[in-house]
């Protein structure tokens, strides 16, 4: 039985009828659903704060070489940079670190569950594992992902401050005239949906990987390192089709 | 009373079971026996509705497994338990938490009478005071303990066990089979149970069906065993030279 991709996008659609069907007691997955946000939100924390802080200073260093002896006043980095991270690089970014951080830890887990016959446990209790084991995740990726991006946004802009102000490629008050210069809410808007979006994406992509894995350890590392690569590759697909959502018209 | 009729199932062409029909007895332990590769899985696996059956019906009393409405098959998932062949414990959880989750999940009792429940399935095992312990804390005889516990936390009415006592010492193998034995006399389930264990065959074979081929190719009960006529079964219990000896002289 050969399964092509269209199995797979099929299946995938499919399965999200189930997913959306809760079956047992709403404190299990009250329970499950915090310890996701824990492991998503607070375990995320560190990484997403040293890839921001780095992007940022890089940001404001190599816009600082472009602009150097141009007609472009230096303030325009710090608007830049706030642009840059908020438009695009806070959720692209931070996202794509959260695929391999997060979505190879799903598929693994989940993976690991049905190899060991857990989710078969389950399925015999009465319990809709698709459920039960999935939506939590979701749940807990669409509400804190968005927060770490927010973070990361705040924290990229921290870093083009640090990587120029304290080392004299301008002052403070360049910086902070740039940060509050031509300011539009829609693109905080624009983050917080990519943000969602990739969440969903990472969780439901990573997790299917990891449910219907087959085989034993050579096959539940594929579906790990599948997770993470389709992760990313949809997520830049969905990147640039918000994009063009968001700013046409 | 679980009943199959005609039940067959293919993967891709092949055909692992080819029209089988059975009656498994309440308050009885009903034995799948066979070879590895026989089937046996694949059977029980159809049993509890993991897997389709590619034509045949499954019986719960009265009740058409496989025509049943989602209501009424959440309803009948209450009433059943399984022991896995690799027991499927929850290894981040402990032992209390295992044998509790599918009250957790489930039932509306307090905080306090799923601990007393939970405490009396573990006493029913012989496995009191290992609440806190984790999975891999304990060993293989106890892990299947602890499933038996999960399996029979919710009172069920059907008890599915595979291959029980794979992996175990035979002294400890025997006490297991004897526990399964002795739970559903107690509380008159109907219990299913996979082996190719001559020594569960011989202790516990309420009723027996033997598969080979696809087919079951005996039906019987540990009584009747020893004067099967059956070349195959034969082999399949008496496979080692010893066990052929000994019989001969019991034959004497
Ligand atoms: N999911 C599956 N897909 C294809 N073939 C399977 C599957 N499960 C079992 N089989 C085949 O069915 C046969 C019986 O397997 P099984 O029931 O596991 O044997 P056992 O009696 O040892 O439990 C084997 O030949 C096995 O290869
Ligand atoms: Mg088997």
């Amino acid at each position: 039985m050969k399964e092509g991709p269209f199995f797979h996008i099929g299946r995938y659609i499919m399965w999200h009828k189930t997913i959306y069907q809760k079956s047992g007691n709403f404190a299990m997955y009250y329970r499950e659903t915090i310890r996701q946000m824990y492991d998503i939100g607070i375990g995320s924390l560190p990484i997403v704060f040293i890839i921001s802080i780095f992007i940022g200073a890089v940001t404001a260093q190599q816009f600082y070489y472009q602009l150097e002896g141009t007609a472009i006043p230096t303030y325009y980095i710090g608007y830049i940079v706030r642009d840059m991270m908020i438009i695009e690089l806070a959720a692209t970014i931070t996202c794509l670190v959260l695929a391999g951080k997060v979505g190879s830890n799903m598929a693994a887990e989940i993976g690991g569950m049905r190899q060991k016959e857990h989710i078969d446990a389950m399925e015999i209790m009465g319990v809709n594992t698709s459920s039960f084991l999935i939506l939590p995740k979701i749940l807990g990726a669409v509400v804190t992902i968005p927060i770490l991006v927010c973070i990361a946004a705040i924290v990229g802009i921290v870093g083009g401050y640090l990587a120029s102000v304290p080392t004299g490629l301008y002052t403070e008050f360049d910086y902070v005239k740039g940060l509050r210069s031509f300011f539009n809410q829609y693109y905080v808007i624009m983050m917080f949906v990519k943000a969602f979006v990739f969440a969903y994406i990472i969780t439901t992509v990573s997790c299917y990987q990891g449910y219907f894995v087959k085989g034993g350890s050579v096959e539940l590392g594929q579906a790990s390192t599948r997770a993470v690569v389709l992760s990313c590759v949809l997520l830049l697909v969905a990147d640039y089709i918000i994009a063009v959502l968001l700013t046409s018209g | 009373m679980i009943k199959i009729e005609n039940i067959r199932k293919s993967f891709g062409d092949v055909e692992v079971l080819k029209g089988m029909d059975f009656l498994f007895e309440q308050g009885k332990t009903n034995l799948i026996i066979g070879r590895s590769g026989a089937g046996k899985t694949v059977l029980l696996k159809i049993l509890v509705g993991l897997f389709k059956p590619t034509e045949g019906k499954v019986w719960y009393d009265d009740r058409d497994f496989h025509a049943m409405d989602k209501d009424a098959l959440r309803e009948l998932r209450m009433e059943v338990g399984m022991l896995f062949q690799g027991n499927a414990l929850f290894d981040s959880m402990t032992v209390e938490d295992n044998v509790k989750f599918p009250l957790d999940m489930f039932s509306t009792m307090s905080a306090k009478e799923k601990r007393s429940r939970v405490n009396d399935c573990l006493e029913r095992v012989s496995l009191v005071g290992a609440n806190d312990k984790y999975p891999s804390e304990i060993s293989g005889g106890m892990q299947k303990r602890v499933g038996i516990a999960r399996a029979i936390v919710y009172k069920p009415k059907y008890l599915f066990c595979d291959e029980p006592n794979s992996g175990l010492d035979p002294k400890t193998a025997i006490t297991i089979d004897e526990l399964i034995k002795d739970i559903t006399v107690e509380q008159n389930i109907t219990t299913v149970i996979n082996t190719h264990d001559m020594n569960s065959v011989m202790e516990i074979g309420d009723n027996i069906c033997f598969l080979d081929k696809g087919l079951i190719a005996w039906k019987g009960t540990r009584h009747e065993v020893m004067d099967s006529e059956n070349q195959n079964l034969n082999d399949f219990i008496f496979a080692s030279p010893f066990l052929q000896r000994l019989k001969e002289k019991a034959k004497k």
